[in-house]
């Protein structure tokens, strides 16, 4: 089905497309079919910037599992960092 | 193969502006056949991922039916020339398709083929996924001579309660249905599950709205999709056949 739920953030950061690298502010996460994954349905990811113009995407299709594993490890990740390493008000 | 057979084979296919709703210029996509007999024309609705490949190839085949097949590109004004899977996201992230704005797309491109040099006059309409619900909707609110609604959930039900789009069932808009309806689904889909299914055609017959739909067992949603793995070559062949049929009984000259 196209489920039509799309889960919308704000974020601040940076990823490379098919242009190169862009600002992402955006992401917008959904469970639907996938353009690529050879899967009925998948877990998507778009890193947006949608001022930038729609060819500002980086898109990421995952299994459930591979979704959930990958929430595991960027909690890990930040676990093992000091608290605020990677935050919007680090020192730098 | 003869001059002859080519001449009445051969057809012309590529991108045009037509104008949409609010008089928007929009792009879509035209498929015809070049001999100048009269003909019926099709408005394709593509399915959410957008105004890609394997949609152009279903106008495509339509043309190939003897039809004019014209398919809209919906995201024209969100992502125009962006690729169907960057415009897509686009449309997803910016809320969806409007549905009055759907009907005006759908309208203007029926309006497009009515004025091709050789309509005969009728325009059907055929939609996949959520072109199948938007379909039915156009159909109910456009005079038309023929709908085809493939696997199109919520004209039957409510959407989850966290659905952040306006997508609402149109059961309650059935009465003004205005043309014959072949419905085609997969027997193992839930959206719609075979229960809406019914309760479709138990309200369509409640109406004496003429209507015709196929069940296929083994196919979920998206049995017609050829680069998915939900397709069912036994279903999607024997689908077309009766979509063919259908549209050559309600458009024929």
């Amino acid at each position: 089905m196209c489920t039509y739920v799309t889960v919308k953030r704000e974020v601040e950061g940076s990823g490379k497309g098919a242009g190169g690298w862009f600002p992402v502010s955006q992401t917008t996460v959904y469970v639907d079919h996938p353009t690529h994954a050879p899967y009925a349905h998948t877990l998507n990811i778009d890193f947006l910037n949608p001022a930038a113009g729609p060819a500002a995407r980086v898109a990421v299709e995952l299994t459930e599992e591979s979704a959930l594993a990958l929430i595991e490890a960027i909690q890990g990740a930040l676990a093992a960092a000091p608290a605020g390493m990677a935050s919007r008000d680090q020192k730098v | 193969m003869t001059l002859q057979d080519a001449m009445q084979d051969a057809m012309q296919a590529g991108t045009v502006r037509i104008t949409g709703a609010g008089g928007d210029e929009i792009e879509a996509y035209l498929a015809q056949p070049l001999d100048a007999a009269p003909r019926g024309g099709v408005v394709v609705i593509h399915h959410m991922p957008g105004y890609d490949e394997a949609t152009k190839e279903i106008t495509r085949r339509l043309a190939s039916y003897g039809f004019a097949a014209i398919c809209p590109n919906l995201y024209s004004r969100e992502a125009p020339g962006a690729s169907p899977d960057d415009a897509a996201a686009t449309a997803r992230a910016a809320g969806g398709v409007p549905d009055d704005r759907l009907v005006g797309d759908v309208g203007g491109a029926a309006d497009h083929l009515r004025g091709l040099p050789n309509s005969n006059g009728k325009v059907g309409v055929i939609g996949y996924c959520s072109g199948g619900r938007q379909a039915f909707l156009v159909a109910c609110r456009l005079p038309l001579d023929a709908a085809v609604d493939c696997y199109g959930a919520f004209v039957v039900g409510n959407p989850p309660e966290s659905f952040p789009l306006a997508v609402t069932p149109l059961l309650d808009q059935a009465g003004t249905l205005s043309c014959p309806l072949l419905g085609m689904f997969g027997a193992e889909d839930q959206y719609p599950s075979p229960a809406q299914v019914e309760e479709l055609a138990g309200e369509l017959t409640r109406l004496g709205k003429p209507h015709e739909f196929h069940t296929y067992p083994d196919a979920g949603h998206g049995f017609f999709a050829v680069d998915r793995p939900s397709y069912r070559p036994l279903a999607a062949t024997e689908g077309w056949q009766r979509v063919r049929e259908f549209f050559d009984r309600q458009l024929g000259a």
